[in-house]
Protein backbone atom coordinates (compact mmCIF):
# COMPACT_ATOMS: atom_id res chain seq x y z
CA UNK A 1 0.00 0.00 0.00
CA UNK A 2 2.58 2.56 1.01
CA UNK A 3 4.27 4.24 -1.82
CA UNK A 4 6.99 6.81 -1.99
CA UNK A 5 6.15 8.52 -5.25
CA UNK A 6 3.96 11.59 -5.17
CA UNK A 7 0.36 11.99 -6.19
CA UNK A 8 1.37 13.78 -9.34
CA UNK A 9 -2.06 15.12 -10.22
CA UNK A 10 -2.39 16.71 -6.84
CA UNK A 11 0.97 18.42 -6.81
CA UNK A 12 -0.04 20.01 -10.03
CA UNK A 13 -3.27 21.23 -8.52
CA UNK A 14 -1.67 22.81 -5.54
CA UNK A 15 0.96 24.60 -7.58
CA UNK A 16 -1.77 26.36 -9.52
CA UNK A 17 -2.24 29.94 -8.38
CA UNK A 18 -5.11 30.40 -5.98
CA UNK A 19 -8.15 31.98 -7.50
CA UNK A 20 -8.00 34.87 -5.12
CA UNK A 21 -4.22 34.94 -5.06
CA UNK A 22 -4.10 34.88 -1.30
CA UNK A 23 -2.16 31.95 0.07
CA UNK A 24 1.26 30.79 -1.02
CA UNK A 25 2.15 27.15 -1.03
CA UNK A 26 5.37 25.68 0.24
CA UNK A 27 6.95 22.52 -1.07
CA UNK A 28 5.21 19.20 -0.69
CA UNK A 29 5.09 17.38 2.63
CA UNK A 30 6.12 20.44 4.63
CA UNK A 31 3.27 22.04 6.51
CA UNK A 32 2.95 25.67 5.51
CA UNK A 33 3.58 28.17 8.16
CA UNK A 34 2.96 31.80 7.81
CA UNK A 35 4.88 33.92 5.42
CA UNK A 36 6.76 36.60 7.40
CA UNK A 37 5.93 39.34 4.86
CA UNK A 38 2.24 38.75 4.79
CA UNK A 39 0.14 36.77 7.20
CA UNK A 40 -1.27 33.79 5.39
CA UNK A 41 -5.00 33.75 4.67
CA UNK A 42 -6.55 30.78 6.46
CA UNK A 43 -7.81 28.22 3.99
CA UNK A 44 -10.84 27.73 6.22
CA UNK A 45 -12.24 30.22 8.65
CA UNK A 46 -15.39 29.81 10.75
CA UNK A 47 -16.66 33.17 11.99
CA UNK A 48 -19.25 32.81 14.73
CA UNK A 49 -20.94 30.05 12.77
CA UNK A 50 -24.31 28.89 13.98
CA UNK A 51 -26.30 25.87 12.88
CA UNK A 52 -29.69 24.96 14.20
CA UNK A 53 -32.59 22.80 13.15
CA UNK A 54 -35.68 24.69 14.20
CA UNK A 55 -35.16 25.47 17.85
CA UNK A 56 -32.47 22.83 18.27
CA UNK A 57 -29.03 24.45 18.17
CA UNK A 58 -26.05 22.34 17.21
CA UNK A 59 -23.41 24.99 16.70
CA UNK A 60 -23.47 28.39 18.32
CA UNK A 61 -20.95 31.11 17.46
CA UNK A 62 -18.27 28.62 16.52
CA UNK A 63 -15.03 30.26 15.42
CA UNK A 64 -11.77 28.66 14.34
CA UNK A 65 -9.45 28.74 11.39
CA UNK A 66 -7.27 26.30 9.52
CA UNK A 67 -3.98 27.05 7.78
CA UNK A 68 -3.36 25.76 4.28
CA UNK A 69 -1.86 22.30 4.38
CA UNK A 70 -2.85 21.66 7.97
CA UNK A 71 -3.96 18.16 8.97
CA UNK A 72 -6.74 18.49 11.44
CA UNK A 73 -8.38 15.74 13.47
CA UNK A 74 -11.82 16.48 14.89
CA UNK A 75 -12.64 14.30 17.87
CA UNK A 76 -15.30 14.30 20.52
CA UNK A 77 -18.31 12.43 21.80
CA UNK A 78 -21.19 11.39 19.58
CA UNK A 79 -23.50 14.26 18.69
CA UNK A 80 -20.89 16.95 19.39
CA UNK A 81 -21.25 18.41 15.89
CA UNK A 82 -18.18 17.02 14.07
CA UNK A 83 -20.11 15.72 11.07
CA UNK A 84 -22.14 18.91 10.97
CA UNK A 85 -18.95 20.95 10.57
CA UNK A 86 -17.83 18.89 7.57
CA UNK A 87 -21.30 18.98 6.04
CA UNK A 88 -21.43 22.76 6.37
CA UNK A 89 -18.08 22.97 4.58
CA UNK A 90 -19.29 20.66 1.80
CA UNK A 91 -22.47 22.82 1.57
CA UNK A 92 -24.63 19.77 2.27
CA UNK A 93 -26.14 21.86 5.06
CA UNK A 94 -26.68 25.59 5.18
CA UNK A 95 -25.23 27.83 7.84
CA UNK A 96 -27.94 29.49 9.92
CA UNK A 97 -25.73 32.25 11.40
CA UNK A 98 -22.27 33.69 10.89
CA UNK A 99 -19.97 33.02 8.00
CA UNK A 100 -17.55 30.44 6.67
CA UNK A 101 -14.62 31.68 4.58
CA UNK A 102 -12.71 29.45 2.19
CA UNK A 103 -9.40 30.93 1.17
CA UNK A 104 -10.70 34.35 2.21
CA UNK A 105 -13.92 34.10 0.22
CA UNK A 106 -17.31 33.65 1.82
CA UNK A 107 -18.82 30.22 1.34
CA UNK A 108 -22.36 30.98 2.42
CA UNK A 109 -22.75 34.57 1.28
CA UNK A 110 -22.06 36.49 -1.86
CA UNK A 111 -22.30 40.04 -3.07
CA UNK A 112 -24.92 40.75 -5.67
CA UNK A 113 -25.59 44.26 -6.95
CA UNK A 114 -23.93 45.77 -3.91
CA UNK A 115 -25.82 43.69 -1.37
CA UNK A 116 -24.61 40.75 0.67
CA UNK A 117 -27.03 37.89 0.08
CA UNK A 118 -27.29 34.15 0.72
CA UNK A 119 -25.02 32.25 -1.65
CA UNK A 120 -26.71 31.19 -4.88
CA UNK A 121 -26.33 27.72 -6.35
CA UNK A 122 -23.82 29.14 -8.87
CA UNK A 123 -21.70 30.62 -6.06
CA UNK A 124 -21.85 27.36 -4.12
CA UNK A 125 -20.68 25.45 -7.17
CA UNK A 126 -17.68 27.75 -7.60
CA UNK A 127 -16.77 27.35 -3.94
CA UNK A 128 -17.25 23.57 -3.90
CA UNK A 129 -14.61 23.25 -6.58
CA UNK A 130 -11.99 23.61 -3.82
CA UNK A 131 -13.47 20.96 -1.52
CA UNK A 132 -13.77 17.19 -1.68
CA UNK A 133 -15.39 14.77 0.73
CA UNK A 134 -15.17 11.08 1.55
CA UNK A 135 -18.23 9.67 3.29
CA UNK A 136 -18.61 7.08 6.02
CA UNK A 137 -20.72 4.88 3.74
CA UNK A 138 -18.65 5.51 0.59
CA UNK A 139 -21.65 6.69 -1.47
CA UNK A 140 -20.24 5.21 -4.65
CA UNK A 141 -22.47 5.21 -7.71
CA UNK A 142 -23.62 1.57 -7.92
CA UNK A 143 -24.58 1.72 -11.61
CA UNK A 144 -21.15 2.96 -12.66
CA UNK A 145 -17.94 0.99 -12.81
CA UNK A 146 -15.02 1.89 -10.57
CA UNK A 147 -13.37 3.74 -13.44
CA UNK A 148 -16.58 5.61 -14.30
CA UNK A 149 -17.03 6.57 -10.66
CA UNK A 150 -13.64 8.27 -10.76
CA UNK A 151 -13.87 9.87 -14.21
CA UNK A 152 -17.50 11.04 -14.09
CA UNK A 153 -17.11 14.31 -12.18
CA UNK A 154 -13.93 15.63 -13.88
CA UNK A 155 -15.53 15.06 -17.28
CA UNK A 156 -18.97 16.47 -16.38
CA UNK A 157 -17.49 19.53 -14.72
CA UNK A 158 -15.35 19.95 -17.88
CA UNK A 159 -12.11 19.99 -15.99
CA UNK A 160 -10.66 17.21 -18.12
CA UNK A 161 -11.24 15.53 -21.44
CA UNK A 162 -12.40 11.91 -21.35
CA UNK A 163 -8.88 10.76 -22.15
CA UNK A 164 -7.21 12.91 -19.50
CA UNK A 165 -9.79 11.90 -16.92
CA UNK A 166 -9.13 8.26 -17.67
CA UNK A 167 -5.39 8.71 -17.33
CA UNK A 168 -5.77 10.52 -14.06
CA UNK A 169 -8.24 7.91 -12.81
CA UNK A 170 -5.73 5.15 -13.51
CA UNK A 171 -3.00 7.09 -11.71
CA UNK A 172 -5.26 7.50 -8.69
CA UNK A 173 -6.49 3.91 -8.78
CA UNK A 174 -2.86 2.87 -8.88
CA UNK A 175 -2.23 4.94 -5.77
CA UNK A 176 -5.04 3.22 -3.93
CA UNK A 177 -4.01 -0.16 -5.33
CA UNK A 178 -7.13 -0.84 -7.39
CA UNK A 179 -6.23 -0.60 -11.08
CA UNK A 180 -7.23 -4.24 -11.43
CA UNK A 181 -10.78 -3.38 -10.32
CA UNK A 182 -11.29 -0.53 -12.80
CA UNK A 183 -14.05 -2.31 -14.70
CA UNK A 184 -15.86 -3.81 -11.74
CA UNK A 185 -19.10 -2.47 -10.33
CA UNK A 186 -18.90 -1.30 -6.69
CA UNK A 187 -21.16 -4.13 -5.51
CA UNK A 188 -18.34 -6.55 -6.28
CA UNK A 189 -15.82 -4.79 -3.99
CA UNK A 190 -15.07 -5.18 -0.30
CA UNK A 191 -15.77 -2.25 2.02
CA UNK A 192 -12.12 -1.30 2.14
CA UNK A 193 -11.87 -1.36 -1.63
CA UNK A 194 -15.03 0.73 -1.94
CA UNK A 195 -13.65 3.34 0.40
CA UNK A 196 -10.38 3.48 -1.54
CA UNK A 197 -12.35 4.06 -4.74
CA UNK A 198 -14.27 6.82 -2.97
CA UNK A 199 -10.97 8.43 -2.01
CA UNK A 200 -9.72 8.25 -5.61
CA UNK A 201 -13.04 9.71 -6.79
CA UNK A 202 -12.74 12.68 -4.43
CA UNK A 203 -9.11 13.27 -5.45
CA UNK A 204 -9.91 13.25 -9.16
CA UNK A 205 -11.23 16.80 -8.81
CA UNK A 206 -7.97 17.91 -7.16
CA UNK A 207 -9.53 19.60 -4.16
CA UNK A 208 -7.44 21.85 -1.93
CA UNK A 209 -9.44 20.72 1.07
CA UNK A 210 -10.33 17.10 1.74
CA UNK A 211 -13.01 16.22 4.29
CA UNK A 212 -12.99 12.71 5.76
CA UNK A 213 -15.92 11.71 7.96
CA UNK A 214 -15.35 8.50 9.91
CA UNK A 215 -14.22 6.85 6.75
CA UNK A 216 -13.33 3.56 8.42
CA UNK A 217 -16.18 3.18 10.87
CA UNK A 218 -18.38 1.21 8.44
CA UNK A 219 -15.56 -1.24 7.72
CA UNK A 220 -14.72 -4.65 9.14
CA UNK A 221 -11.72 -4.26 11.45
CA UNK A 222 -9.37 -6.12 9.12
CA UNK A 223 -10.10 -3.68 6.29
CA UNK A 224 -9.41 -0.50 8.26
CA UNK A 225 -5.66 -0.62 7.79
CA UNK A 226 -5.69 -0.52 3.98
CA UNK A 227 -7.78 2.64 4.01
CA UNK A 228 -5.76 4.36 6.72
CA UNK A 229 -2.51 3.67 4.90
CA UNK A 230 -3.90 5.41 1.80
CA UNK A 231 -4.74 8.41 3.98
CA UNK A 232 -1.30 8.37 5.55
CA UNK A 233 0.29 8.42 2.08
CA UNK A 234 -1.92 11.29 1.04
CA UNK A 235 -1.04 13.18 4.17
CA UNK A 236 2.68 12.73 3.59
CA UNK A 237 2.82 13.28 -0.13
CA UNK A 238 0.44 16.13 -0.86
CA UNK A 239 -0.14 19.53 0.62
CA UNK A 240 -3.88 19.29 0.72
CA UNK A 241 -5.60 20.62 3.80
CA UNK A 242 -7.26 17.63 5.44
CA UNK A 243 -10.01 17.51 8.05
CA UNK A 244 -10.49 14.10 9.58
CA UNK A 245 -13.40 13.20 11.83
CA UNK A 246 -12.60 9.98 13.64
CA UNK A 247 -13.19 7.82 16.66
CA UNK A 248 -9.81 6.10 16.18
CA UNK A 249 -7.64 8.00 18.62
CA UNK A 250 -4.39 6.31 17.70
CA UNK A 251 -4.86 7.21 14.06
CA UNK A 252 -5.84 10.79 14.96
CA UNK A 253 -2.58 11.03 16.88
CA UNK A 254 -0.46 9.81 13.96
CA UNK A 255 -2.34 11.76 11.35
CA UNK A 256 -2.93 15.17 12.82
CA UNK A 257 -0.76 18.27 13.22
CA UNK A 258 -3.58 19.64 15.29
CA UNK A 259 -6.49 18.14 17.16
CA UNK A 260 -9.80 19.80 17.98
CA UNK A 261 -11.82 18.24 20.76
CA UNK A 262 -15.51 19.09 20.51
CA UNK A 263 -18.30 18.83 22.98
CA UNK A 264 -21.84 20.06 22.36
CA UNK A 265 -20.75 22.10 19.38
CA UNK A 266 -17.94 23.87 21.22
CA UNK A 267 -14.19 23.52 20.89
CA UNK A 268 -13.00 22.41 24.32
CA UNK A 269 -9.44 21.69 23.37
CA UNK A 270 -7.27 22.81 20.45
CA UNK A 271 -3.64 21.83 20.09
CA UNK A 272 -1.05 19.37 18.83
CA UNK A 273 -1.91 15.69 19.38
CA UNK A 274 0.88 15.19 21.93
CA UNK A 275 -0.74 17.78 24.15
CA UNK A 276 -4.38 16.80 23.68
CA UNK A 277 -3.76 13.12 24.24
CA UNK A 278 -1.13 13.36 26.98
CA UNK A 279 -1.89 16.50 28.95
CA UNK A 280 -5.25 18.00 28.01
CA UNK A 281 -6.29 21.17 29.81
CA UNK A 282 -9.78 20.04 30.62
CA UNK A 283 -11.23 17.32 32.76
CA UNK A 284 -13.89 16.70 30.10
CA UNK A 285 -11.21 15.77 27.59
CA UNK A 286 -9.56 13.45 30.09
CA UNK A 287 -12.83 11.71 30.88
CA UNK A 288 -13.57 11.33 27.15
CA UNK A 289 -10.14 9.76 26.61
CA UNK A 290 -10.60 7.47 29.62
CA UNK A 291 -13.87 6.25 28.16
CA UNK A 292 -12.23 5.64 24.81
CA UNK A 293 -9.43 3.68 26.47
CA UNK A 294 -11.94 1.73 28.53
CA UNK A 295 -13.66 0.82 25.27
CA UNK A 296 -10.44 -0.91 24.26
CA UNK A 297 -8.63 1.71 22.20
CA UNK A 298 -4.96 2.46 22.45
CA UNK A 299 -4.27 6.19 22.83
CA UNK B 1 -73.91 -24.23 -37.17
CA UNK B 2 -71.67 -22.28 -39.48
CA UNK B 3 -69.05 -23.81 -41.63
CA UNK B 4 -65.45 -24.08 -40.45
CA UNK B 5 -64.36 -21.83 -43.31
CA UNK B 6 -66.57 -18.97 -42.27
CA UNK B 7 -65.45 -19.35 -38.66
CA UNK B 8 -61.86 -18.97 -39.78
CA UNK B 9 -62.67 -15.96 -41.89
CA UNK B 10 -64.51 -14.31 -38.97
CA UNK B 11 -61.53 -15.00 -36.75
CA UNK B 12 -59.26 -13.39 -39.32
CA UNK B 13 -61.59 -10.43 -39.50
CA UNK B 14 -61.30 -9.97 -35.74
CA UNK B 15 -57.54 -10.40 -35.80
CA UNK B 16 -57.44 -7.60 -38.34
CA UNK B 17 -58.27 -5.40 -35.34
CA UNK B 18 -55.01 -6.38 -33.68
CA UNK B 19 -53.14 -3.89 -35.86
CA UNK B 20 -55.21 -1.00 -34.53
CA UNK B 21 -54.93 -2.32 -30.96
CA UNK B 22 -51.15 -2.47 -31.29
CA UNK B 23 -51.04 0.97 -32.87
CA UNK B 24 -53.13 2.45 -30.05
CA UNK B 25 -51.04 0.62 -27.46
CA UNK B 26 -47.67 1.71 -28.82
CA UNK B 27 -48.70 5.32 -29.34
CA UNK B 28 -50.55 5.62 -26.01
CA UNK B 29 -47.65 4.04 -24.10
CA UNK B 30 -45.19 6.39 -25.80
CA UNK B 31 -47.28 9.45 -25.01
CA UNK B 32 -47.93 8.15 -21.49
CA UNK B 33 -44.23 7.56 -20.89
CA UNK B 34 -43.20 11.01 -22.07
CA UNK B 35 -45.92 12.68 -20.02
CA UNK B 36 -45.06 10.54 -16.96
CA UNK B 37 -41.47 11.69 -17.08
CA UNK B 38 -42.32 15.35 -17.55
CA UNK B 39 -45.04 15.37 -14.90
CA UNK B 40 -43.05 13.15 -12.52
CA UNK B 41 -39.98 15.40 -12.69
CA UNK B 42 -42.22 18.47 -12.40
CA UNK B 43 -43.61 17.12 -9.13
CA UNK B 44 -40.04 17.35 -7.79
CA UNK B 45 -39.35 20.81 -9.20
CA UNK B 46 -38.13 23.60 -6.97
CA UNK B 47 -40.69 25.92 -8.57
CA UNK B 48 -44.08 25.93 -6.89
CA UNK B 49 -45.92 26.78 -10.11
CA UNK B 50 -44.43 23.79 -11.93
CA UNK B 51 -45.30 21.43 -9.08
CA UNK B 52 -48.78 22.84 -8.94
CA UNK B 53 -49.35 22.43 -12.70
CA UNK B 54 -48.23 18.79 -12.58
CA UNK B 55 -50.39 18.10 -9.55
CA UNK B 56 -53.46 19.61 -11.26
CA UNK B 57 -52.94 17.48 -14.36
CA UNK B 58 -52.56 14.31 -12.31
CA UNK B 59 -55.61 14.93 -10.12
CA UNK B 60 -57.70 15.88 -13.15
CA UNK B 61 -56.90 12.69 -15.03
CA UNK B 62 -57.06 10.36 -12.06
CA UNK B 63 -60.23 11.95 -10.75
CA UNK B 64 -62.28 11.52 -13.93
CA UNK B 65 -62.94 8.35 -15.86
CA UNK B 66 -61.12 7.40 -19.03
CA UNK B 67 -64.53 7.13 -20.65
CA UNK B 68 -65.24 10.82 -20.03
CA UNK B 69 -61.73 11.80 -21.13
CA UNK B 70 -62.08 9.89 -24.38
CA UNK B 71 -65.43 11.50 -25.19
CA UNK B 72 -64.05 14.92 -24.31
CA UNK B 73 -61.13 14.36 -26.68
CA UNK B 74 -63.32 13.11 -29.51
CA UNK B 75 -66.45 15.25 -29.18
CA UNK B 76 -65.47 18.36 -27.21
CA UNK B 77 -62.05 19.25 -28.63
CA UNK B 78 -63.52 19.66 -32.16
CA UNK B 79 -65.84 22.32 -30.70
CA UNK B 80 -62.69 24.11 -29.56
CA UNK B 81 -61.36 23.92 -33.11
CA UNK B 82 -59.21 20.82 -32.59
CA UNK B 83 -60.75 18.01 -34.62
CA UNK B 84 -59.08 14.67 -33.95
CA UNK B 85 -59.32 11.37 -35.78
CA UNK B 86 -60.65 8.48 -33.63
CA UNK B 87 -57.13 7.09 -33.28
CA UNK B 88 -55.71 10.48 -32.30
CA UNK B 89 -58.46 11.05 -29.75
CA UNK B 90 -57.93 7.54 -28.36
CA UNK B 91 -54.18 7.99 -28.03
CA UNK B 92 -54.55 11.41 -26.44
CA UNK B 93 -57.05 10.25 -23.81
CA UNK B 94 -55.45 6.88 -23.03
CA UNK B 95 -51.90 8.31 -23.07
CA UNK B 96 -52.68 11.26 -20.81
CA UNK B 97 -54.64 9.01 -18.48
CA UNK B 98 -51.75 6.55 -18.18
CA UNK B 99 -49.31 9.46 -17.79
CA UNK B 100 -51.15 10.68 -14.71
CA UNK B 101 -50.53 7.34 -13.00
CA UNK B 102 -47.01 7.05 -14.42
CA UNK B 103 -46.03 10.45 -13.05
CA UNK B 104 -46.44 9.22 -9.48
CA UNK B 105 -44.34 6.16 -10.30
CA UNK B 106 -41.55 8.37 -11.66
CA UNK B 107 -41.69 10.66 -8.64
CA UNK B 108 -41.66 7.79 -6.14
CA UNK B 109 -38.77 6.00 -7.90
CA UNK B 110 -36.65 9.15 -8.02
CA UNK B 111 -37.31 9.82 -4.36
CA UNK B 112 -36.43 6.24 -3.53
CA UNK B 113 -32.85 6.76 -4.72
CA UNK B 114 -30.96 7.37 -1.51
CA UNK B 115 -30.01 10.79 -0.28
CA UNK B 116 -26.41 9.61 0.02
CA UNK B 117 -26.28 9.48 -3.78
CA UNK B 118 -27.50 13.08 -4.00
CA UNK B 119 -24.93 14.17 -1.46
CA UNK B 120 -22.15 12.47 -3.40
CA UNK B 121 -23.16 14.44 -6.50
CA UNK B 122 -22.96 17.68 -4.53
CA UNK B 123 -19.55 16.76 -3.16
CA UNK B 124 -18.45 16.09 -6.74
CA UNK B 125 -19.77 19.49 -7.79
CA UNK B 126 -22.29 18.24 -10.34
CA UNK B 127 -25.19 20.50 -11.24
CA UNK B 128 -28.69 19.44 -10.21
CA UNK B 129 -29.42 18.53 -13.80
CA UNK B 130 -26.22 16.47 -14.21
CA UNK B 131 -26.96 14.68 -10.96
CA UNK B 132 -30.44 13.80 -12.18
CA UNK B 133 -29.31 12.81 -15.66
CA UNK B 134 -26.29 10.68 -14.77
CA UNK B 135 -26.79 9.48 -11.21
CA UNK B 136 -30.31 9.69 -9.85
CA UNK B 137 -32.47 8.95 -12.89
CA UNK B 138 -30.48 5.91 -14.11
CA UNK B 139 -30.86 4.36 -10.66
CA UNK B 140 -34.56 5.22 -10.55
CA UNK B 141 -35.34 3.54 -13.88
CA UNK B 142 -34.94 -0.07 -12.65
CA UNK B 143 -37.25 0.83 -9.75
CA UNK B 144 -39.89 2.18 -12.14
CA UNK B 145 -39.80 -0.70 -14.60
CA UNK B 146 -41.99 -3.31 -12.89
CA UNK B 147 -44.76 -0.77 -12.24
CA UNK B 148 -44.35 0.68 -15.71
CA UNK B 149 -44.75 -2.82 -17.12
CA UNK B 150 -48.08 -3.14 -15.32
CA UNK B 151 -49.16 0.32 -16.45
CA UNK B 152 -48.29 -0.55 -20.06
CA UNK B 153 -50.51 -3.62 -19.87
CA UNK B 154 -53.30 -1.57 -18.27
CA UNK B 155 -52.90 0.87 -21.16
CA UNK B 156 -53.11 -1.95 -23.68
CA UNK B 157 -56.31 -3.24 -22.09
CA UNK B 158 -57.70 0.29 -21.95
CA UNK B 159 -57.40 0.61 -25.73
CA UNK B 160 -60.63 -1.43 -25.96
CA UNK B 161 -62.48 1.71 -24.96
CA UNK B 162 -61.56 3.25 -28.33
CA UNK B 163 -64.13 0.88 -29.87
CA UNK B 164 -66.73 3.32 -28.50
CA UNK B 165 -65.54 5.97 -30.94
CA UNK B 166 -65.41 3.42 -33.76
CA UNK B 167 -61.71 2.66 -33.93
CA UNK B 168 -61.71 -0.77 -35.56
CA UNK B 169 -59.48 -2.46 -33.00
CA UNK B 170 -59.95 -5.94 -31.53
CA UNK B 171 -62.99 -5.28 -29.36
CA UNK B 172 -64.73 -3.29 -32.08
CA UNK B 173 -64.19 -6.08 -34.62
CA UNK B 174 -65.41 -8.67 -32.15
CA UNK B 175 -68.58 -6.67 -31.55
CA UNK B 176 -69.14 -6.46 -35.30
CA UNK B 177 -68.87 -10.21 -35.68
CA UNK B 178 -71.15 -10.73 -32.71
CA UNK B 179 -73.88 -8.49 -34.07
CA UNK B 180 -73.61 -10.03 -37.51
CA UNK B 181 -73.51 -13.68 -36.50
CA UNK B 182 -75.15 -13.63 -33.11
CA UNK B 183 -72.29 -15.88 -31.92
CA UNK B 184 -70.57 -14.81 -28.71
CA UNK B 185 -68.03 -17.54 -27.98
CA UNK B 186 -65.89 -17.21 -31.08
CA UNK B 187 -65.38 -13.43 -31.04
CA UNK B 188 -64.70 -13.23 -27.33
CA UNK B 189 -62.41 -16.26 -27.15
CA UNK B 190 -60.48 -14.86 -30.11
CA UNK B 191 -59.91 -11.45 -28.53
CA UNK B 192 -59.22 -12.96 -25.13
CA UNK B 193 -56.38 -15.03 -26.57
CA UNK B 194 -55.09 -12.11 -28.63
CA UNK B 195 -55.04 -9.68 -25.68
CA UNK B 196 -53.29 -12.33 -23.63
CA UNK B 197 -50.67 -12.85 -26.34
CA UNK B 198 -49.97 -9.12 -26.61
CA UNK B 199 -49.73 -8.82 -22.82
CA UNK B 200 -47.22 -11.68 -22.57
CA UNK B 201 -45.08 -10.11 -25.28
CA UNK B 202 -45.09 -6.85 -23.37
CA UNK B 203 -44.17 -8.59 -20.11
CA UNK B 204 -41.26 -10.33 -21.81
CA UNK B 205 -40.04 -6.99 -23.14
CA UNK B 206 -40.21 -5.39 -19.69
CA UNK B 207 -38.30 -8.27 -18.10
CA UNK B 208 -35.62 -8.01 -20.75
CA UNK B 209 -35.33 -4.25 -20.10
CA UNK B 210 -35.12 -4.85 -16.37
CA UNK B 211 -32.16 -7.15 -16.86
CA UNK B 212 -30.46 -4.72 -19.26
CA UNK B 213 -30.93 -1.61 -17.13
CA UNK B 214 -30.00 -2.90 -13.72
CA UNK B 215 -26.34 -3.55 -14.42
CA UNK B 216 -24.30 -3.04 -11.26
CA UNK B 217 -27.50 -3.09 -9.22
CA UNK B 218 -28.37 -6.75 -9.84
CA UNK B 219 -25.77 -8.33 -7.63
CA UNK B 220 -27.08 -6.26 -4.74
CA UNK B 221 -30.60 -7.50 -5.26
CA UNK B 222 -30.14 -11.22 -5.82
N1 LIG C 1 -30.97 16.71 10.09
C1 LIG C 1 -30.92 16.88 11.43
N2 LIG C 1 -32.00 17.30 12.10
C2 LIG C 1 -31.96 17.47 13.43
N3 LIG C 1 -30.87 17.25 14.18
C3 LIG C 1 -29.77 16.82 13.57
C4 LIG C 1 -29.71 16.62 12.16
N4 LIG C 1 -28.46 16.21 11.84
C5 LIG C 1 -27.78 16.16 12.98
N5 LIG C 1 -28.55 16.51 14.03
C6 LIG C 1 -28.12 16.59 15.43
O1 LIG C 1 -27.00 17.42 15.50
C7 LIG C 1 -26.12 16.99 16.54
C8 LIG C 1 -24.72 16.89 15.98
O2 LIG C 1 -24.69 15.89 15.02
P1 LIG C 1 -23.37 15.44 14.28
O3 LIG C 1 -23.76 14.40 13.33
O4 LIG C 1 -22.68 16.64 13.75
O5 LIG C 1 -22.51 14.82 15.47
P2 LIG C 1 -21.15 14.02 15.39
O6 LIG C 1 -20.21 14.73 16.28
O7 LIG C 1 -20.73 13.79 14.01
O8 LIG C 1 -21.57 12.65 16.07
P3 LIG C 1 -21.08 11.16 15.76
O9 LIG C 1 -19.77 11.02 16.43
O10 LIG C 1 -22.14 10.31 16.38
O11 LIG C 1 -21.03 11.02 14.27
C9 LIG C 1 -26.67 15.68 17.05
O12 LIG C 1 -27.33 15.94 18.27
C10 LIG C 1 -27.66 15.26 16.00
O13 LIG C 1 -28.72 14.53 16.57
MG1 LIG D 1 -20.55 12.09 12.77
Amino acid sequence: MTSSSSYSGLEEASSKPHLCGAAKRGSAAVPHHSNPDRPETPIIEFREVGKSYGTFTILDKLSFSVRPGEHLALIGPSGSGKTTILRLLMTLETVTAGEILIDGRSLNREERSGKIVQASEAHLRRMRAEIGMVFQHFNLFPHKTVLENVTLAPVLTSRLSKEEAKNRAFELLDKVGLTNKADEYPARLSGGQKQRVAIARALALQPKILLLDEITSALDPELVEEVLSVITDLRNETNMTMLLVTHEMSFAKDFADRVLFFEQGKIIEDGPPAKIFQEPDHERTRSFLRKVIAAGQRV
Amino acid sequence: MESFDSLVSYAWFILGGAAATLELTVLSCTLGLIVSLIAGLSLLSKKLLVRWAARTYIELFRGTSLFVQLFAAYFVLPLAGIPLSPIQAGVLAIGLNGGAYGAEVVRAAIQAVGNDQREATIALNLTRWQAMRWIIFPQAVPLMLPTFGNLAIETMKATAIASLISVSELTFQAQMVRTQTGGTALPFITILITYLAIASMMMALVRWLERRLSRGLVSVRT
